[in-house]
């Protein structure tokens, strides 16, 4: 079994200067059935432990969240919604003065509160509340005990993970510089679990690679500088804006693949380890071991998935590199791999490691997509919450892709965990006699 | 502007949404941006509905903004018209689409379709979800009823009712149905439509057929019931039939509608509660002090409950549904205490504490509130989640409904009452945690990791318990604290599976590097 994956298995691309890879797109316009960017508050708000996102919208903003979190496990969650209400609506003044107000009782009630993001949703943004300038103007009263920065994660702007990086991206004005004399530094971007971090840190240092910093930090102090000689590695595919900002302040982004499954951990390392010089001896002898761990454990799920068909409704981004995953590691074929958005040149690798007969489509008519979805009848199908179960009723098992953003999937020790997910739900199937 | 970190109703389209996911054959075509879809996974995710809601979305993007939004709403309509073959539709904006002014009344009308569609104007930044349950109900009935054929009956015919209120992803509305269909069909009054729960459109034309209307949700049913009583001059229920005492005014306010003989009527009642309320067992029950907060109309019905069924003593209630204040306000005064209007829950958590009741009868909110603080409690009302949608059968109105809730209301208290045996015992070696496990030598409580201390063989005391064979393995500072980056669900297997793989292999020492070896041999 193992020989007949040997051959299925497509080469990865290593980090090459070959910058988008042409091929067709299916592109789509109609209902778009993703969250908003105001989701990427229901990690962000982990992560950074010292921070509060105040949603600046309305009942809707506010009963999203809570639908999305599922469970409201956290006695004071720290985020919340300054809901604008009817009289808030008549005079644009009475608003900034009703903000500041939120944002004092807030504080006061948070002592603990070191970083709060102003975000903006649609209705601020169609009535256009600048809540830039209110960003200024109450970090001017309220600096230096709380820094007060504002992203936008409306749905007319934003899609689920683009939230993210709207967030990063409002971060990096505020990142530390670091002079052109410094040596040369790692800045991995994108947020990841606390325990995948540190297992990437543990690598990178013994690779010798190194200062290695992260963004975002777990506190706000904390939050790396950056420099003309920051090279960055993205850990997440949807931080086109980030990378632009942290370009504009003379950083160097390192091409890669995404770090997800043995192959894909073994690329995103090599493109760093290049960078900086390690050479191969080192490299192999750093990597051997966990990467044959992560072999073996995603190797337990191969024979539940090879040759099952998966296909992509467009969520979270990470379609793409998912879809390169389930192929070259564990033999899967995918029909259709979804996608919000696409950024050629954030995705390059992994997309050139998808089969020229992958249909890839950008955007979404959901209706049509279904229509897709039910032709194809896939063994499995990524989706949003929103259409699981009807398709679990029409025969088709899913996969929610939510749960492949809020479980730690990156990195070698995760791989076995990343099959395990899509092997799951095909294993019930079998188990129900029901 | 106010500050929300929970909410206990969504925006006025979502209750547009029960209404139309609730019909079998209406469509509803919502102006808003992509993120509102969140949205279907309330009916698909929570409720367990096989369908995906009837809601076509029209996800306008800031690029659409000031050229192509009104034409991206007609071709959203006219798409949904012919992809769904609806026999009638809604349409309407949410917050943001409200705020584009697009008029997708006015922008409907102009498409001509063959179909009857009902413009709704819900104000997102006023009203809330019932509010636009209620007012999309209305809209339907005062649009569609008066073109239904008029009411005949032969003089010998039955006396019929409709029953109006239950919708998609109500607290238990699918049980009550069958439950008061039964309870009036068993009285001999025939059921004539069911709305919006499980209707088509055409039954709505239908509605005026009845003789009277039973309300089941007054949040919901009651602008449409009084239209119908101006307009048809059907009477309707007052009385919402929770509780054995409310069920059996219920039969009696029914019963009088429909011309029956009460005593008759009322010799159906039937309900385990009275005795099981009355066998001895009951007797810790006494005088329990309960909080309740929720809905104004299971509020008031199950204060009723609590307080004239089982014994307790209503020390507090309140409700979200400031619609409804007058009402809860009044039963607050038979109870002699104070009604809380509110929808800040942090306002309810402060009362909670304030009061110390015994148990607390409330939404998935006090749920919450109740478990940080160690209170008993049971769901009484929307908001509501997926385990208020239990497989079996289980009203909580009639008398079925009775007693269900003397299991729901008493359950929790079972609950306390082991917890408090276990706080009783809690100075006991044995369950006292600080005290260490039994297997470790009494007085030597390990300290916890520090930061400078990285090597140092640590025993986590909270989960190693299985003592004997692994007394030998250590764990090693650094994958200690590696494990303690596990989420905590699963920490526990890790920990158990990490130990059983060292031991089979005669390690003593966990290490980093033994922690994800283990993980990817048990990784299947
Ligand atoms: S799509 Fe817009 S209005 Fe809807 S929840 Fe997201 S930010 Fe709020």
């Amino acid at each position: 079994m193992t020989l007949l994956h040997e051959k299925t298995r497509r080469a990865l691309p290593l980090p090459a200067s070959s910058g988008c890879v042409d091929r067709p797109v299916l592109k789509e316009r109609g209902q778009q059935e993703v969250f908003c960017g105001l989701t990427g508050i229901m990690w962000l708000h982990r992560k950074i432990q010292d921070a509060f996102f105040l949603i600046v919208g309305s009942r809707t903003c506010a009963h999203l969240m809570q639908s999305a979190a599922g469970v409201m496990i956290f006695a004071e969650p720290r985020f919340g919604t300054a809901i604008m209400e009817e009289r808030d609506l008549a005079g644009l003044a009475d608003m900034n003065d009703e903000l500041d107000s939120v944002v004092e009782k807030l504080l006061a009630r948070r002592p603990d509160i070191r970083l709060l993001f102003l975000v903006g949703s649609c209705p601020s943004e169609v009535i256009k509340l600048d809540l830039d300038r209110a960003a200024q103007r109450l970090s001017q009263i309220h600096s230096p005990q709380v820094r007060i920065l504002n992203y936008s994660g409306s749905g007319i702007e934003t899609t689920f993970t683009q939230g993210e990086d709207a967030c990063l991206a409002a971060l990096v004005p505020l990142l530390p510089p670091e002079p052109d004399s410094a040596p040369a530094a790692l800045m991995v971007v994108g947020a990841l679990a606390d325990v995948v971090e540190d297992q990437f840190g543990r690598l990178f240092d013994q690779l010798g690679i190194g200062p290695v910093r992260f963004l975002p930090a777990r506190l706000a102090d904390d939050m790396p500088p950056v420099g003309p000689n920051t090279l960055i590695l993205l850990a997440q595919p949807f931080l086109t804006d980030t990378v632009r900002a942290l370009e504009e302040r003379g950083a160097t982004l390192i091409q890669a693949p995404y770090p997800l499954g043995a192959d894909g951990t073994t690329a995103w390392l090599k493109a760093a380890a290049d960078a900086f010089n390690v050479d191969a001896e080192t490299f192999e002898t750093v990597t051997q071991a966990p990467r044959k761990r992560a072999e073996r454990a995603v190797g337990l799920h191969r024979e539940n998935l090879q040759g099952k068909r998966v296909f992509f409704f467009p969520d979270s981004q990470l379609e793409i590199p998912l879809a390169r995953f389930l192929g070259n590691e564990l033999g899967m074929s995918a029909l259709e791999v979804g996608t919000p958005y696409l950024d050629k040149r954030l995705m390059a690798h992994d997309i050139a490691a998808l089969p020229e007969e992958v249909t890839i489509s950008e955007g979404q008519h959901v209706d049509k997509q279904m229509d897709r979805c039910r032709a194809a009848r896939p063994d499995i199908a990524v989706c949003g919450l929103g259409l699981a179960n009807p398709l679990e009723v029409e025969g088709i098992t899913t996969k929610w892709s939510i749960e492949l953003v809020f479980t730690p999937i990156q990195g070698y020790e995760q791989a076995g965990d990343l099959a395990e997910l899509f092997a799951r739900p095909l294993n019930r199937r079998t188990r129900l006699e029901v | 502007m106010q500050l929300t970190l929970w909410t206990y109703e969504g925006p006025p389209h979502v209750g547009a949404m029960r209404i139309a996911t609730a019909m079998q054959d209406l469509h509803y075509v919502l102006h808003a941006p992509q993120g509102d879809t969140y949205a279907d996974l309330l009916f698909t995710m929570i409720e367990r509905r096989q369908k995906r809601p009837p809601v076509t979305y029209t996800t306008f993007q800031a690029r659409d903004l000031g050229s192509d939004t009104s034409e991206l709403f007609m071709d959203a309509a006219r798409d949904a018209e012919a992809r769904f073959k609806p026999s009638a539709m809604i349409v309407g904006a949410s917050c943001t689409g409200e705020l584009i002014q697009d008029d997708p009344g006015g922008l409907s009308k102009t498409l001509g379709l063959p179909i009857p569609v009902v413009p709704l104007e819900l104000p997102s930044y006023s009203k809330k979800e019932n509010w636009g349950a209620a007012e999309t109900f209305y809209q339907l009935v005062r649009t569609l009823a008066p073109h239904g054929p008029e009411a005949e009956k032969a003089a010998d015919a039955a006396p019929s009712c409709n029953i109006l209120g239950p919708t998609a992803l109500g607290f238990r509305h699918r049980d009550d149905v069958t439950e008061i269909v039964g309870l009036l069909e068993a009285m001999g009054i025939h059921v004539n439509v069911v709305a919006p729960l499980d209707a088509e459109v055409r039954d709505l034309l239908a509605l005026r057929q009845a003789d009277f209307n039973v309300v089941l949700y007054p949040e919901i049913a009651n602008p449409a019931a009084q239209w119908l009583k101006r307009s048809f001059r059907q009477p309707f229920t007052k009385t919402v039939p929770i509780g054995v005492n409310a069920t059996k005014d219920f039969i009696r306010e029914v019963a009088d509608l429909a011309g029956l003989d009460e005593d008759s009527a009322l010799a159906l009642a039937q309900s385990r509660l009275p005795w099981y309320s009355r066998s001895i067992d009951s007797t810790y029950l006494t005088g329990k002090r309960v909080f309740l907060f929720g809905d104004a109309t299971h509020v008031i019905a199950m204060a009723r409950v609590a307080e004239t069924e089982m014994g307790f003593k209503v020390v507090g209630l309140g409700t979200y549904s400031r619609e409804f204040a007058r009402d809860v306000r009044d039963a607050a005064k038979l109870y002699d205490c104070d009604a809380l209007i509110t929808d800040d829950y942090l306002e309810v958590e402060a009362q909670i504490q304030a009061l110390q009741p015994e148990m607390v009868l409330g939404t998935q909110m006090e749920r919450h509130i109740a478990k940080r603080l160690g209170i008993p409690c049971a769901v009484i009302s929307a908001p509501v989640h997926v385990q208020d949608y239990p497989a079996r059968y289980s009203p909580v109105m009639g008398f079925e409904g009775a007693n269900v809730l003397f299991d729901t209301l008493v359950h929790p208290l079972t609950m306390g009452l082991e917890e408090h045996l276990l706080h009783m015992f809690r100075d006991d070696f044995e369950f006292n945690d600080a005290a260490g496990p039994s297997h470790l030598a009494h007085g030597t409580v390990p300290s916890p990791v520090s930061e400078q201390d990285n090597a140092a063989p640590v025993h986590d005391q909270a989960t190693a318990v299985t003592p004997e064979d692994q007394d030998e393995i250590i764990w090693l500072g650094d994958a200690e604290k590696e494990l303690k980056k596990i989420p905590f669900f699963v920490r526990g297997k890790a920990r158990r599976n990490t130990e059983k793989y060292a031991a089979e292999r005669g390690l003593a020492e966990i290490s980093m590097e033994t922690l994800y070896e283990a993980k990817s041999h048990f990784s299947r």
